[in-house]
């Protein structure tokens, strides 16, 4: 059995990361095995523990709001203290990159949308966006980048009362891209401090974009961008930025591909590399091997070849719907690689609510595990002994609605790896 | 092939396993069309934020429109292909980042064949300087009859003006020298395999690189195998077809394919395993031949392709293997190919002689090196394919190692072309500590 390790983890997001590395503190040999690119290009890069408790809120502080929840909801079972391992190797992961960690309370950070966002952990690049700082703010939005409206978050922070002036301004970016030019072409250009024609002469990128947005900065104190400021280079890019427009600069997140999300995979990348976690990405868990209720192997699908990964034990963190860790089809919800227990109505048009914005069933759909995270079968008994999942595809809980999927993730993904290592 | 056709995929997980029928909204396909998991794009745009061509070039559209949407505009009647599927460079670096498994390089290579079969002129310049990179195999069999004297005409500056200026082949390329001795001129003068085994067998894919120009990763490989015990078989094969894909010429390449499956199923009934040195050749084999031909025994053959060091991975414990060995200390600065990377391949070397004495590797990041095989040899592409590599480049120069190492036989050629380090492949390192 040549590919063997102590832990498996399957999927590699912010869950499967922090259940690696949580397993691999224990002394384990760790693989993760993951399929396609994680859902963090999607995610905002913020990391919310709880701003929605049961629809109400947003609450201040999430740690007091985690009583009303209710008992099968994952936090229920990991508790506050496994909430709070799960941030604290988050802050080790991500170190100066994130910000947050001096208080319990939520921060208050704008987004895309003009909303304003209660989280625990905010990338240092969005710190001066504050909603809860007093300083006035100037949005800044380019015309050919269509996802980012800057007016309408101006006018949208605006409407939610923000105790600071805010304008939005939209301008054009100092170099012409084709009308549906990728953020990606912007967040290279500034990265490489890339050389254009503006005014006249011949200058980088990032002195172009300050001189773009000089004129209608009238004396505000902070400047919000979309957060394409750079990839690699990204808090270069926010300094020379900042130095050169003689105001506070900040990242407000955007929708896919995020950099802030790709930034904090490759923060935790580094962190498994570090941490000696071995990775196969690139094909998918499709199947397992099992003597009684023990878990031998998994199997992963190479176009036509199946490739057994044997462990001793194995963490689920496939994600949910989106990350397609939850799937179903007309007539059932399943779990697609061990086939897990998913508790859901057996009429579909149960499966959510009439009301676009209302409780919807699907949301909370997932696997049932115990408090150590083992996934258990319709009897609430251990299907595997060797067998846990963290993360969305654990249901009980709507992390969207909530603003607590990232929480979870954490919390769930601690308990998870840990006890898998310990387990050894 | 249409998806109508395609039996139920019981391997995906993206796809619901069950007894739903749907509606035949399509009539049943007799061709290859554009259509098969077009429906399944939702628009994310992930594709796009993973192609290097888009990434430096903002004339190109990007994988998204090349394949779901040309689909979509190729239902209205008398619409052509659109020609930028020909910048597409083919590293399939879009099928990895899709998360709902649009397949998204087979539709590409449809398209791409489309467009060269029907539109594109036969005569000209591109087609003709297409189809001779394309045949590399061809010009290299001749090429290596006489290698000095190859290398010597291909290195003069009045070759280097004809191929840019009558061909549109770039000159700021040195073209690779052709080995004294072919990988099969030496497998034949050794007298063939060296171990015989009834349960340990492999037939070996070398490929056109291994076999005219670098014949010491095919013997590295052999030696590995040996070394091993497996029995080796190194029977006659045409190219993989890569190059072929690449540029629309799904003729030259289905005549490949039908000689290579035909020789590697006979001998998958045998008891060999099909293994390869190069991960644009286990792809095509593996990946590209069941999406685009129907063949006999194509199924069969590519359920038993494996990349070479991949097969010791499954099969062997080459970890423990490597765990007392040592070798003459050495840094390298290793580039994982696109194709390796979409195979889930990328990171094994790392993670393998990471643990050997001696040994010092450094991954030098994900970026595409940008040759994408006969695209950086091209006149209008080189500068494309310099573009993308830049980065490659840079993070080589960063690492601490001036030895490269990789996989596939054209990023290493843009790797030395860039930084001027000598290029190695990992069966090279792993038959020095094996010894």
């Amino acid at each position: 059995m040549p590919i063997r390790e102590n832990v498996i983890v399957v999927g590699g997001g912010l869950t499967g990361s922090i259940a690696a590395l949580s397993a691999a503190e224990t002394g384990a040999s760790v693989r993760l095995v993951s399929y396609k690119k994680s859902t963090l290009r999607f995610a905002s890069g913020l990391v919310d523990v709880l701003g929605y408790p049961n629809g109400d809120g947003p609450v201040s502080d999430p740690f007091a709001a985690l009583s009303s929840l209710p008992d099968d909801h994952p936090y229920s079972l990991v508790g506050e203290g496994a909430i709070r391992d799960g941030l604290s190797l988050f802050d080790e992961v991500t170190g100066d990159g994130y910000r947050g960690s001096h208080t319990d309370a939520n921060a208050l950070v704008p987004t895309y949308g003009g909303t304003v966002k209660p989280t625990a952990r905010y990338p240092t690049a969005s710190a001066a966006g504050l909603a809860s700082d007093a300083r006035s703010m100037l949005v800044v939005g380019f015309r050919s980048l269509t996802d980012f409206d800057a007016r309408l978050v101006s006018d949208h922070l605006e409407a939610a009362g923000v105790p600071f002036d805010v304008r939005g301004a939209e301008l054009s970016f100092p170099k012409e891209y084709r009308a549906d030019a990728k953020v990606t072409r912007f967040a290279k250009a500034l990265d490489t401090d890339e050389e254009i024609r503006f005014a006249g002469r011949s200058v980088g990128m990032r002195e172009a974009v300050a001189e773009t947005v000089k004129p209608r900065l009238k004396g505000a104190e902070r400047v919000g961008f979309p957060s394409f400021l750079g990839d690699e280079h990204a808090s270069e890019v926010r300094t020379d930025l900042e130095s050169q427009l003689g105001a506070e600069v900040f990242e407000i997140p955007m929708g896919p591909p995020s950099f802030p999300g790709l930034r904090l995979e490759d923060a935790l990348f580094a962190a498994l590399d570090d941490a000696g976690v071995r990775i196969s990405s690139g094909n998918p868990v499709v199947d397992y091997e099992a003597d009684g209720d023990r878990l031998q192997a998994v199997y992963v699908d190479r176009k036509r070849t199946r490739v057994p990964y044997h462990a001793d034990e194995f963490v689920l963190a496939t994600g949910g719907l989106v990350g397609k860790g939850i799937d179903s089809d007309r007539s059932r919800v399943r779990e697609p690689i061990f086939g897990s227990y998913v508790p859901h109505p057996s009429d579909r048009y149960d499966w959510f609510d009439t009301d676009a914005f209302g409780d919807h069933p699907f949301a909370k759909f997932g696997v049932v595990v115990d408090d150590e995270m083992r996934v258990v079968g319709v009897e609430n008994s251990p299907r595997f002994s060797n067998l846990r999942a963290a993360g969305a595809v654990v249901g009980g809980a709507d992390g969207a609605a909530e603003k607590s999927s990232s929480g979870i993730s954490l919390a769930t993904g601690v308990v998870a790896g840990r006890g898998a290592g310990a387990s050894i | 092939m249409s998806d109508a056709e395609t039996p139920a995929d019981t391997t995906n997980p993206n796809v619901a396993q069950d007894d739903f029928e749907p509606v035949q909204v399509f009539p049943e396909a007799e061709e290859m069309d554009l259509r098969p998991g077009a429906d399944n794009c939702y628009k994310c745009t992930t594709c796009d934020s993973a192609c290097p061509v888009a990434e430096v070039d903002d004339e190109f559209p990007g994988p998204k429109f090349q394949g779901p949407e040309q689909w979509r505009l190729k239902r209205k009647e008398d619409e052509d292909i659109d020609a930028s599927v020909m910048d597409c460079s083919n590293c399939m670096r879009c099928d990895n980042a899709c998360p709902s498994s649009v397949p998204l390089s087979q539709m590409h290579n449809t398209a791409r064949g489309e467009f060269v079969d029907e539109q594109m002129e036969k005569l000209s310049r591109e087609y003709i300087r297409n189809r001779l990179l394309a045949n590399y195999r061809t010009m290299a069999e001749l090429g290596s009859k006489a290698p000095r004297l190859t290398n010597f005409v291909m290195g003069l500056g009045a070759t280097k003006l004809f191929n840019e200026k009558v061909l549109g082949v770039t000159s700021e390329r040195e073209f690779p020298e052709f080995a004294e001795q072919t990988f099969r001129g030496w497998w034949n003068e050794r007298g063939g395999p060296q171990v015989r085994s009834e349960d340990k067998r492999v037939a070996y894919f070398h490929g056109c690189y291994s076999n005219y120009n670098t014949p010491e990763v095919g013997k590295a490989m052999v030696r590995v195998f040996e070394e091993f015990e497996y029995e080796v078989v190194v029977p006659k094969q045409r190219c993989s077809g890569t190059p072929m894909f690449a540029n629309g010429m799904l003729d030259d390449a289905k005549r490949a394919a039908g000689i290579n499956v035909d020789t590697f199923s006979g001998l998958i009934a045998d008891g060999y395993d099909v293994i390869a040195s190069c991960t644009s050749c286990s792809m095509s084999l593996k990946q590209e031949y069941p999406e685009l031909f129907d063949l006999e025994g194509i199924e069969d053959v590519s359920a038993h392709t494996y990349e070479a060091m991949e097969y010791l991975r499954i099969h062997e414990d080459l970890q423990g293997a490597l765990a007392d060995s040592e070798v003459a200390g050495q840094t390298y600065a290793y580039h994982a190919p696109c194709h390796a990377r979409n195979q889930g391949l990328d990171r094994q070397a790392v993670e393998l002689f990471r643990d050997v004495d001696g040994v010092e590797i450094e991954d030098v990041g994900p970026s595409c090196s940008g040759i994408s095989g006969t695209y950086g040899w091209k006149s209008e592409k080189y500068e494309t394919s310099m573009k993308i590599g830049e980065e490659m480049f840079e993070h080589m120069h960063h690492a601490s190692g001036n030895v490269g190492m990789t996989e596939c036989p054209t990023c290493s050629m843009q790797m030395e072309h860039g930084t001027g380090y000598e290029i190695r492949h990992p069966l090279q390192v792993l038959e020095e500590a094996l010894a």
